[in-house]
This record gives C-alpha cells, structure tokens and sequence, in this order.
C-alpha cells in the first residue's frame, strides 16, 4: 500500500467515526487546512518530475476529493442527527384544542330572500324596495281599499299620529303590495319585479308576529293570464323546494287589489311530524296548506297608477317569508326568528359561504 | 258566517251531502273554516226497547236486560238504572260507540259476571241534559233501531264559512244556496215572499231627515202582538248559528238576518213618543246601546230617534231603551237601507261591530226591502199575532241597475280559461245577472244584491270561480334571449356583500324589532315616529339606531349564559326624513375564550370595533385610503367618550362609527361591559362609478421596496394617525407606504410625551435609490414630522 492510500485508509476511517461536528470540523482542519496531511501531499506536487507527478497526482487528487466527500456525508449525517433530536424534544400533544375561529351565520330570512332573488332572477324578475313607514294612499287606496272599506279592517293596521305633506296618514305598510304601486308609477311595462321586506301587523300570537317578511311579486305586460300566475308559482316553488313533485291548488277568494283574486294551497305531507310540501293534497297521508294570496292586478289599481289597463294586465301575488323558511327548513317557532339567540342562529343559520346561486343549487 | 245544512235546505233543493257542499263551497270561492256534525258525537247509539229485565244473579242494585236494537236478535244488557223495566223505550250504546260525557269507547264485557252488549244510556251521558237519575225513555212509539242522532233531530251539521268581504250577498243562507245552485250543486228554491197589505196607516209616522246617510227607511207598526218564545226550530237554528235565542220578536229579526243577509229593527211602541225619524245625531248625544254600553255620538253619525231620544245607531246597534220584552204588544219594524260608506265610517268612529253593522257596510240589496218588510211581518203573524199596518216608505231606496260590458273571450285572456259562450251565460244567469248579447260583446245586468260587481273583471271572476280554478292551465311566461340578466342593484348588491363579510368574520346575523320601546329608545335621543296604536308599549318606537335591539338581544344572551356575543343586524334607522339601510354589529364577553395558550379569556376592545369597521368598509367597496378617523356625532351617552370615533370621507360624509360602548348604555340595558359596537351607514357608501370588468393596467415594480424605521417623540395629545398621514406625504413620488409599528410611554420618555416608531416603504421605479435620495426623504420625513411637534429619537 502507498503512503497515498494508507492515508485514505486512515482519514476516511476517523471520519467516518467522528462523533460529532466539532471533531469533524478537527479533522478537515487537519487533513485540507493549511498544514493539513492531505495539504501536504499536494504541496508535493510542485517538486515532482512531470513523470512522477504523472503517477501520483491523480491519486493525491483522488484522496483530496474522497476526504472531502466524506467530510460532507458525515456532516449532513451528524447535522441530521442534530436536527432528529432536537425535533424530538419539541414534540407537542397534538390533541390539545387549538384556538377555534368564531364561526359566523346568515339569517335564515336573509338567505332565503338571497333565494328568492336568485329564483326569479331566471325567470327575469328584479327586485323593488320601498319604505316600511308608508302613507294609507299607497297602502291601501291606491290598492283600491278605501277608507270605508271593510278590508282596511281586516289589516290590523299600525298607524302614526303623523300625516304626510299631502295630508295622507302615516302608517306601518301591512303588506309589500305599496311597492307594486311605486313601481308601476315610475317604470312603464313591461314590468316583472319581486319586493321583499318587512311588513307590520297588530296582531300576535304563536304564529303571528307584529313584524314579519312578505315578499310581493309584480308582472305587468301585454296578454298575462291567471295561466301565467300559475306557471310562475309552480316554477317558483319548485324551484325553492326542490322539488318535481309540487302541486298547487287555486282558490277562488277577494283582495280588493287584483280580480280575480286566488288563494294558492300547496300540497304537503306529515313526516315524522313535520309538514314536507309535496304531492297532490288530495292522495292519502297528504292535505292542504293556504300558502298565498294572488290574482289579477285590479284595472283600478292600475288606472291608479297612471297605466291604461286596456293596455296592460298582470298578475300579483303575496307571500310570508318566515313561513318560507319555516316549512323549507323546519323551524316550527315564528318568534324564535326575532329573539336574536345565539343557540337558534347558529342552529339555523346558514355560512357565509353558503350563497344560492343556480349552478350550485339554491339551498347552497 | 255559520249556516246548517238543513237551513240550507230551506233553500237549495237537491241530494247532496255536507261533504258535496264544503267541496263545493271551497271550491268557488267561499273557504269553509269548519264543520260541526253534532250527529257524529252520537254515532253508534240506537232506538232500542228492554224486552225483560230480571235481577242480577250477584248484584242487587243491577238488573240483566234483554234489548231490542232493532237487529233482529236481542242483546243482553246489564244495566243499574232504577227505572230500566220491561218495556221501556230508550238509547242503547253499542259495542264501539265512545260515551260523548266522559269519551270512554264501550266494548263488550262481563258485569259481574254476566256479559254485557252495550249500555243504556242517560241524558248526561249523551251530553243532552243533566239528568242521571235514570236512562232515557223514549215514547212508547219511538221506532226502535233508528240511529238516535236521527231520531233527536240532533244531526244538523253546522258549517263555519268566511265570507269574503265582498260578498255582502253570502252573509245569509240564501245567497250560499244561490251560489252553490249556480255551481250545480241543487236547485234554488223560489223565495216564499207573504203578500200582507195590512189596513190603516202605522201608529207611528216614520220618515228620513238624513237621506244621504239613510236614503229609505220602510216601516209599519203591528198591533196586538204576543212577545213569548220562538219556535223552536227557530231557535234551534240561531243557535247552531252561534246567536242565543232572546225573545220571539229579537229572534224573527235575527233570523232574518241571518237567512237573507237583511238586518231590520223592532221597537216596542209603548217606549217610543211621537214620529220615529232617520237623522243626523247632535254632537255628544248619547245612547245606550243594547249591549249595555254608552256611546257619544258626533253630528257625523245617523241615528234612529223620536221626540224624545235616540233609539237606535242607525244600521249598527238599538237603544237599550226600546228594545222588546215580555210586555210588548206594539211594534214598529224598520226596514231601512243606510249608505255602507257611512256606516263604516261611524262603526270605525265608535269601534262598534255588530252583525247589522259587518251586512250594512258592505251593502245591502237596496232591491229588497218591500220583500224583506212582508218577510219579517209573516214571522211575527205567524208567531207572535198580532194586527199589522200598511207600510210606509219613507224615501227610496238607490234602484240603479249596472251593465258590464263583457267580452266572453276574456274568460281565457285574462281569467286563463276558455269557457264556451253558452256555459259562461248559463253561469252568470243562475247568479242572478241579465245577458243580453250584442255583436260578440255582452251587456251584462248586474243583481241588485252583487254591489261587488265593478267591471268585466268581476265576470271573469264568476264565471272562472264556479267553473272551478282547476281548470286553469299553467302557461309559461316569456323568456327573454340569452341567460339570465342581474338583476340585483347596486344596494342590493353592497347590502349582499357586508352581510355575507360580517357573518364571514364571525358575526351572527340577529332580525330584531323595528319598534322599540321608548325606554330603549330613549338614550339615542328617541325616535321621530311613534305609533299611534302600538301592540304593546315594548313595541311603540321606531328604532333611531340599530343598537338598542342588539343591546337587548345581547342581554338575552347573557341571561342564557351565553359568554362571548358576535351579533349583527342589517337593517332600516327610521330618522324623521327617511329609513336609513344601516349594518350594526355588536361585540361582548370573551373575545378569546380562556385557553391552554393564552391563558386568561380576552375581552373585546375598541380596536376590535375598527377592525371590524374597517374590514367592512373595505367589503362594501368604501374607499378605504381616503378614510379618516373623526370624532364622535352621535348623542352624548351612547359611546364612550374617549374610546369611539367615526370613520369619515370628510366633515359631512360619516360612513361609520365604531368604539366602546358607554358603561351607562349598557347598564341601561342590563348587558355585563365592556361592550364593543359598530354601525355602518350603508346608504352613505358612495357608490362605485361603473367603469366595466377591466382593471387599471398594472405591473409589479422589478426592484425591490426599501424599509427604514423612524422613532419619533411626540406630545402626547398627537393622533397617531395624523403623524403617520404627514409621514405618508412627505415624500410622495418615493413613500408607497407608511405604518405605526410601536408606540410606548413610560421609562426613558419623558413626561407628556410618547414614543412612536414608524416603519416606511420606499418603492425604487427606473433605478435604485443612492444613499444622496434615501438620506433626502429621511430629511423630509424628519422635516414633516417636526411640523407636527414630533423629534426624531436620538
């Protein structure tokens, strides 16, 4: 064996068992720095014949190189090690809580008002506002309920001390219906709109509430038809349920505003003894719900507004939001819905996340 | 409006059920609310005759009874009745019927050990009387084995209708009965109108002094009569209806009433002096009604009165003073017709319903009254005896007879059935409407009694409704080109986007009251609308701010235990001028929660609100780099005083406060402090200017930001914000970037001062900056925070 080699012999043995970074640092120190062995032998290289150094400086190269490979490998081993061990004192039970993001919901009256939007949205239905404080004229004698009017009666209305500049009384609107009127008098038809919101009646009890939602829908245009009432309904609550299978029932009724005027019942069934909407109303297991008032907007109501109604006609229909809610999602208390409580809200709201849109489906 | 099936009968011949009529009824437009069938109580209890009875083999007081049920074979029964013998007529219980006294189901059991087929029943089992000394006996000749409920007569369904209140026609029998004919469910009977011209004028003179109110007022007097009871199928019938049997004269007229929608008023002469008139009331005259009541009346209001007081409030309730008793043998009928619009109104004015008044205002048929006048005297005649006068007719009565000019074709344009012709006419002519065609169109004679009837509308609506809207089609609305257009409003949209941002950072969506109470409304400086006639005085207020219902609800909460509150709400402010759309957002209890980390639980501080406020803002598309921290507007005791501010686009354009509450607040609404809050004004959010989905054209610089950190001592009082805005501006072409990073007082800074370090980003375009620029715009940030009283730290 060469000196060459018995030094490689010898290096990369002490490298291999150096136990830590410091002696391995030692040992580069010794064999490359300076006055290293491995230095040393290369330094050689300079007083050799060109024959000599032929020979050897291939194998001092090759010692140089191995030394230096086998110092990186043991570092990266040495340094791994270090790592391996300091990681394991770090270890943490990771079954401890970790701090938990306050998880925020949707009214279950706003989503589905953001349902109703999307729904007839479609069908090509905007949506209308219009104040809460309204004054009787659009309330109720533009809708062709005059003061002497038994209807007015039947509204249990709120009403203001207050008059308008025009000398009307101020109310709280008793239904969405005075949105038809301010629509019909500032956009000419065609007009198809919805108009949710808020609306006031002096009554309460279990399924009463003296504010509740109502969401109104409006079409005006050439030759609509209780025919196209229907189809509308029926597109919209299926769409809303989700389901095939709704069947409407239409009544003959009064609403001094639209004539003729139709209340609409929804079959339903009792499961586990909740009302499930579906199915004919007649077929066993299954009965009736009264679900909404509509009918054909009354030629006066439109005169009222300005429209010539030997022009245009259409149809109106009214519908309890709440009630909306309450038989899509199962809420059985109206009054839970005004309370606020946090347990109920986080029941039965709905996640931020959770918007309805067509594509991916309206009960998001 | 409550009728009985065998009242309907009376009007409306033909083989139908009472299912047939609430089918029908249902079905053109009359909901029924209800059906009462006294005759289901009884169900399963017969006629039946005890063949023997023998004494009970082990008991005493029980006898063994053999009973004739009409089946053929007779059962055996054991009964304890003292009067249970050979021969008796009474009810017998079968096997299945329940006991309507006490709702027990009989079966078939041993009494003492002898099996017994059913019961012997007493009246106050079958809940028809108190009587239980003993079971029913039945004459001899009662036919054994009829169902019972048949042979009492007690089988007359009641059914509940509501009216609609246009239909003043349907507030009596017959109009139901016409109605339901004109659907082909029976015949109508012809109305049975007694021809009485009776002799001499009436005792009393009558006559109207107040036409517009009461343009006709018929009457005639009626000598001699017997005021006893009514026959008792009379007052069977009113009570089924729901209206207790009074005296015969009170009941004809209610009976009246009732079955042909006409209201009339009896006066007992003797209590009447001199002419009776229809006229105006005086102003704070008054009258005691029957129902025991006095009312002042105001010279708006009709009434019926003689020389010397007021008898009656026309068309709405008698006088207490002139009504019938047992003594009176003279009487004046009135048949009067009073103007619905007038009636309303005084009803309204004095808050009085009656039956007469709901069927006056609504109209009644101006065309009925000589009928209706000779309808009431054949009761009474026929009751009560008695010698009647010729009728006076004060007045007319309006007599104008409609026509609607109708097109049949809009049974489908606009009802959504094609109806033939021929069927339509048949329809509208069995309602009581005259047809007369010409040249397509129709001119359609309206009936006396429909004053419901305003145009061709109406005739759709009669001929669709007894149609049946189970014919009407669905047909789809037209669809415009292309997909769905948004629909949604720039309100909308914002309003969409805040609520889904808060409920996103954690925040619970609450709907509270819009009303408040005025306690609660009280420290926000109270509301500009109260109403008049509030449900409760909880509920009087409409809310100024959207934080006092938070506040409550939140006081809810903490009553439930609950420990860290997140709650919003979107909704109006009702200021005097206008509802305002604004989010509050509302903070209490734990923000953090106590944990293995951090220890002790964090409560929320004002910093939390304008984070929120903040987040919000940016949410809604405010623009948040032009914002500006302000001070407080709102009333003084609502925020704390020195932790809340507003957040503003200049002096006048407040889009939000935020802070601490003021403890005073929340001790108003008993919520445990401190209590963090915001509010966002939405309708003050300028709106973005629509400019397409393009955006500005941008590239990320290639050279990278430089930071230097600056430390400043300040006064005190310097808002921090102001500093960094004037660091922000010192150099504007190089400064992207400016922020507080650290902020101390205490050792090492003098007294009335702070330390505020502000970290800036300097952002190179073309080249690098030299150290000549980066020391330039330190001097200019040194310079301008000088201005401002603040020294670079040395």
């Amino acid at each position: 064996m060469s000196e060459t080699e018995a030094l490689k012999a010898k290096l990369l043995g002490e490298i291999e068992t150096a136990s830590d970074l410091d002696a391995l640092e030692a040992l580069r120190v010794a064999a490359l720095g300076k006055a290293g062995s491995v230095t040393g032998l290369l330094k050689t290289l300079g007083g050799m014949t060109p024959e000599e150094r032929q020979a050897e400086g291939p194998k001092i190269h090759s010692l140089r190189e191995a030394v230096t490979a086998a110092i990186g490998a043991r570092k990266a081993a040495l340094e791994g090690a270090a790592l391996d061990a300091k990681l394991a004192g770090e270890r943490l039970d990771m079954t401890l809580p970790a701090a938990a993001a306050p998880r925020g919901s949707v009214h279950p009256v706003s989503q589905v008002m953001d349902e109703l939007a999307e729904i007839f949205a479609d069908m090509g239905f905007a949506v209308a506002t219009g104040p809460e404080i309204e004054d009787d004229w659009r309330n109720f004698t533009a809708l062709n309920i005059p003061e002497t009017h038994p209807a007015r009666a039947m509204h249990d209305t709120f009403y203001f001390p207050d008059t308008d500049a025009e000398g009307r009384a101020m109310l709280l609107r008793t239904h969405t219906s005075p949105v038809q009127i301010r629509t019909m008098m500032t956009q000419q038809p065609p007009i198809r709109i919805i108009a949710p919101g808020r609306v006031y009646r002096s009554d309460s009890d279990a399924t009463h509430t003296p504010m509740f939602h109502q969401v109104e829908g409006l079409v005006i245009d050439r030759g609509i038809h209780m025919g196209h009432l229907k189809w509308t309904l029926e597109t919209f609550l299926k769409a809303f349920f989700e389901r095939d299978d709704i069947v409407l029932r239409l009544r003959p009724s009064y609403f001094p505003f639209t004539e003729p005027s139709a209340e609409v019942d929804v079959g339903y069934a009792h499961e586990k003894g909740r009302r499930i909407v579906g199915g004919n109303g007649d077929d066993d297991g299954h009965a009736w719900m009264e679900l909404l008032g509509s009918g054909m907007v009354n030629r006066r109501v439109i005169a009222n507004c300005g429209l010539d109604p030997d022009e245009w006609q259409g149809f109106a229909f009214g519908i309890g939001i709440d009630r909306l809610a309450m038989l899509k999602y199962g809420m059985d208390d109206l009054r839970a819905f005004f309370d606020g409580d946090l347990r109920w809200l986080a029941h039965y709201g709905f996640g931020a996340l959770s918007v309805p849109t067509l594509s991916g489906g309206i009960s998001a | 409006m409550k009728i009985t099936l065998d009242w309907l009968r009376e009007h409306l011949d033909g083989d139908y059920s009472v299912a047939d009529v609430v089918a029908t009824l249902n079905r053109i437009g009359h909901e029924v609310e209800g059906v009462e069938n006294p005759a289901e109580k009884l169900a399963g209890f017969r006629v039946a005759k005890v063949l023997t009875a023998a004494k009970h083999p082990q008991a005493d007081k029980l006898q063994v009874l053999t009973v004739d049920s009409g089946d053929g074979e007779p059962l055996t029964v054991v009964c304890g009745a003292p009067n249970a013998r050979a021969g008796l007529v009474g009810v017998l219980g079968l096997p299945g019927a329940v006991v309507p006294a006490n709702g027990m189901e009989l079966r078939v059991a041993a009494v003492r050990g002898v099996e017994s087929n059913g019961m012997m029943c007493s009246t106050r089992e079958l809940e028809l009387g108190d009587d239980h000394d003993g079971i029913i006996e039945l004459p001899e000749d009662a036919p054994v084995g009829t169902p019972f409920a048949d042979y009492a007569g007690a089988g007359d369904p009641v059914i509940d209708i509501s009216i609609t209140p246009n239909r003043q026609d349907c507030m009596g029998v017959r109009g139901i009965a016409r109605d339901l004919a004109a659907a082909g469910l029976g015949t109508l009977k012809p109305l049975d109108v007694p021809s009485i011209p009776g002799e001499g004028a009436p005792a009393t003179d009558i006559a109207t002094l107040d036409p517009e109110a009461c343009p006709a007022f018929f009457g005639r007097t009626i000598a001699g009569v017997t005021n006893g009871t009514a026959p008792e199928w009379m007052r069977r019938r009113l009570e089924a209806v729901g209206q207790r049997s009074i005296s015969a004269l009170v009941d004809i007229s209610n009976y009246v009433m009732f079955d042909l929608g006409r209201p009339s008023h009896i006066y007992d002469r003797a209590k009447l002096s001199g002419a009776l008139v229809a006229r105006r009331a005086e102003a704070d005259e008054t009258v005691t009604a029957l129902n025991g009541k006095d009312y002042r009346l105001t010279d708006t209001m009709t009434v019926i009165a003689d020389a010397r007081e007021v008898h009656d409030i026309a068309g709405i309730m008698g006088g207490e003073h002139s009504g019938c008793s047992e003594a009176t043998t003279d009487v004046l009928i009135e048949i009067a017709y009073f103007t619905p619009e007038r009636i309303a109104l005084t009803g309204q004015a004095l808050g009085l319903t009656s039956d007469a008044r709901s069927r006056f205002e609504r109209g009644v048929d101006p065309a009925f009254l000589d009928d209706a006048t000779a309808i009431v005297t054949g009761h009474i005649l026929a009751i009560c005896g008695g010698t009647p006068s010729a009728v006076t007719r004060a007045g007319t009565p309006p007599a104008e007879v409609k026509t609607v000019d109708y097109d049949p074709a809009l049974s489908a344009t606009l009802g959504g059935i094609a109806i033939p012709a021929e069927r339509q006419k048949a329809i509208l002519t069995a309602l009581g409407f005259g047809v007369i065609e010409q040249a397509g169109h129709w001119q359609v004679a309206v009936p006396s009694w429909r004053r419901d009837i305003d145009g061709a509308p109406d005739l759709v609506e009669e001929v669709t409704r007894i149609t049946g809207f189970d014919a009407i089609e669905s047909v789809p609305l037209p669809r415009a080109d292309g997909v769905a257009r948004p629909t949604a409003t720039a309100e909308q949209m914002l309003e969409r986007r805040v609520r889904r941002a808060v409920a996103a950072a954690g925040f619970h969506e609450a709907v509270t009251w819009s009303f408040i109470s005025e306690r609660e409304a009280a420290p926000f400086g109270g509301g500009a609308w109260s109403l008049a006639n509030p449900i409760s005085e909880d509920l009087k207020v409409m809310r100024p701010s959207l934080l006092p219902g938070l506040l409550a609800a939140a006081q809810r909460n903490q009553d439930r235990g609950a420990t860290s509150i997140r709650l919003f709400e979107i909704g109006r402010r009702y200021t005097g001028e206008a509802e305002h759309p604004t989010l509050g957002v509302l903070m209490a209890g734990d923000k953090v929660a106590r944990g293995w980390q951090a220890g002790k639980a964090a409560p929320f501080d004002a910093f939390d609100a304008k984070a929120a406020a903040l987040a919000l803002l940016d949410a809604a598309g405010a623009p948040a780099d032009r914002l500006q921290v302000m001070e407080a507007i709102a009333e003084p005791g609502i925020w704390h005083p020195g932790q809340s501010a507003t957040l503003r686009l200049g002096p006048k354009a407040v889009l939000a406060e935020y802070g601490a509450l003021h403890p005073a607040l929340t001790k108003h609404f008993d919520v445990d402090g401190p209590v963090m809050a915001v509010q966002i004004f939405l309708d003050a959010i300028p709106a973005k200017r629509a400019s397409g989905p393009a955006r500005a054209a941008y590239a990320p610089p290639a050279l990278q930001s430089v930071r230097r950190d600056f430390a400043f001592l300040a006064p005190e009082g310097l808002a921090a914000a102001d500093l960094v805005r004037a660091i922000r501006g010192a150099d504007k072409a190089a400064i992207v970037d400016a922020r507080l990073f650290d902020r101390f007082a205490g050792q090492g800074v003098p007294e009335g001062q702070v330390s505020l370090a502000v970290e800036i980003e300097l952002q190179p375009q073309e080249k690098s900056f030299t150290d000549a620029e980066l020391k330039a715009v330190a001097d200019k940030v040194v310079a301008a925070a000088a201005k401002l009283g603040a020294m670079l730290r040395g």
